[in-house]
């Protein structure tokens, strides 16, 4: 499952400045470890002690936010893109 | 020893949640450890210092008049933003059954009759002073609106995103300004995923994203004005309406920090926050005790306050805890309602936002969530004349008729029936 990764530019620090990765996951947390493996420490940016995102960080699959779907077991498929978006003020 | 002609009271910026200091630059989030929210760092000593109620008194008659707690360095952006009225609403308590209730009311704020015009002016002036030629926002509307005038009057390039099904006064109230707009098909919580990603690219000042924390402080003028204008003393509580809930929470910061200054004796305030049913996350949250938001997808008429993932949502309900407040939701009819009750009572006419806010008001005065002895402040932070939309369904109809007499005796006729039948 090839899925396209857009990273936002305060994390592209973790990512050698990479603004978008193409990786192999199936479910946001395999994609989290896919990453991980990649550059090494960016799973401690990502999540808590416990493993769960860290609450300013929302990730959207294809537009939509993950908590509408099955959060970090979200399933993904060939072709998804993933964005992940810190929170922002209001409007 | 570097000298400097700065007024600049601030010295950086500082994750609200891990603490860590960051330079004051445009960055929101805290990326070196927990991307929580930045917030600015004020020398409240050298505040303590320089302000007095005296200085205060005798600066402009706009949120400048405060500037020492705001995070500019140089000379304001100043479109007269701020100031506005303070109006003891003695008809609407008598309605509600409150004793002392007042209405402060941003519809009338200037330029662009929303609250936003605070936040832009102080937004806007920083991103002139970080070098930004371009300014941008993800807006419900009012912020467009103010975006697009602020940047036209200081001269800076403007492009600006909204939801494509806003009400058309908000959009027309952009595009007069002559921006570029883009309209995004999808709701503001996508409009702002969106930005999020340009702004990534860009390199252009989005005042609520990489400016949010030097932005969201002129949301504390809202505070420090129901002090002035009480008098020099602080309200016992406050509603106002919640989107992301920065506004929520920085009036109670301008509260605290004049507390801190030594401007206002010390009282406690609490904090009533309003939302739509439609979008109610913060609401939903604080009813069922929970500490974090589950977002929402926006059904609502409150289009300005529809924020379905309210970024400072967790902090406005540790508010509305804290302070023995509450945080309530009403319908699309209610709001209605809401709108209309202020127009006939008090004679201000509100956008939907306001409409909430009145309508929670009341329904927390039936709830007896407020005593009718506190002295109470509603914030109406926009403009009804932008959102037609919403009330043209729900209000009466003119008499059409000849230009002679007895047409007008006809008429008025029918109108006393009307009254009569109430």
């Amino acid at each position: 499952m090839a899925v396209q990764v857009l990273i936002p530019t305060p994390l592209q620090k973790s990512t050698n400045n990479e603004a978008s990765v193409e990786l192999e996951a199936g479910s946001i947390n395999e994609l989290i470890e896919a990453l991980n493996g990649r550059y090494p420490g960016i799973q401690e940016r990502l999540c808590d002690e416990s493993g769960t995102l860290r609450r300013f960080l929302n990730i959207y699959v294809n537009g939509e936010d993950i908590r509408f779907k099955d959060n970090q077991t979200t399933s993904l498929k060939d072709g998804d893109e993933v964005s992940i978006v810190l929170a922002v003020a209001g409007g | 020893m570097t000298a400097t002609l700065s007024r600049a009271t601030f010295t950086g910026l500082r994750c609200k949640e891990c603490g860590h200091d960051y330079a004051a630059g445009a960055l929101h989030v805290c990326e070196d450890v927990c991307f929580g929210p930045l917030e600015v760092v004020y020398d409240y000593e050298a505040i303590r210092n320089r302000v007095s109620r005296a200085t205060i008194e005798a600066g402009p008659a706009s949120i400048w008049r405060y500037r020492d707690f705001l995070p500019i360095e140089g000379d304001p952006i100043d479109v007269g933003t701020g100031f506005t009225p303070l109006l003891k609403a003695d008809n609407l308590a008598r309605r509600l059954g409150l004793k002392s209730l007042y209405i402060k009311n941003d519809g009338v704020n200037m330029p662009t009759l929303s609250f936003k015009d605070r936040v832009v002016s102080v937004a806007l002036t920083r991103a002139r002073e970080l070098g930004f030629k371009t300014v941008s926002c993800a807006s419900t509307g009012n912020l467009a609106n103010s975006t697009a005038a602020i940047a036209a009057h200081a001269g800076l390039e403007c492009c600006v995103f909204i939801p494509s099904d806003l009400e058309l006064g908000k959009v027309l109230g952009t595009l007069i300004y002559n921006p570029t707009l883009m309209a995004v098909k999808g709701n503001y919580d996508q409009v702002n995923r969106l930005c999020s990603e340009v702004a990534n690219t860009y390199g252009w000042g989005f005042v609520n994203i990489n400016l949010r924390p030097y932005y969201s402080e002129g949301s504390k003028t809202l505070g420090y004005e129901v002090i002035e204008q009480l008098g020099w003393e602080l309200p016992d509580h406050i509603v106002a309406p919640l989107a992301s809930g920065s506004l929520f929470t920085k009036i109670r910061k301008g509260f605290d920090e004049f507390i801190k200054c030594g401007l206002v004796e010390e009282k406690a305030v609490r904090f009533s926050g309003a939302q739509a049913e439609g979008c109610n996350p913060i609401a939903t949250a604080f009813r069922e005790g929970r500490d974090f938001i589950t977002p929402v997808k926006p059904n609502t008429i409150a289009k300005s306050i529809a924020i379905g993932n309210p970024a400072d949502g967790p902090y406005a309900i540790d508010i509305a805890n804290r302070t023995g407040g509450n945080i309530a939701d009403v319908s699309d009819a209610e709001i209605v309602d809401g709108i209309k009750l202020l127009a006939e009572t008090e004679g201000v006419f509100t956008e939907t936002a306001g409409g909430t806010t009145i309508a929670v008001l009341k329904k927390l005065v039936e709830q007896g969530k407020i005593n009718p002895e506190e002295r109470t402040v509603a914030y109406i932070t926009g403009n009804g004349l932008k959102t037609t939309e919403a009330v043209v369904d729900a209000i009466g109809k003119p008499y059409t008729i000849e230009a002679q007499l007895d047409s007008f005796n006809t008429a008025w006729q029918q109108a006393l029936a009307k009254q009569a039948a109430g």
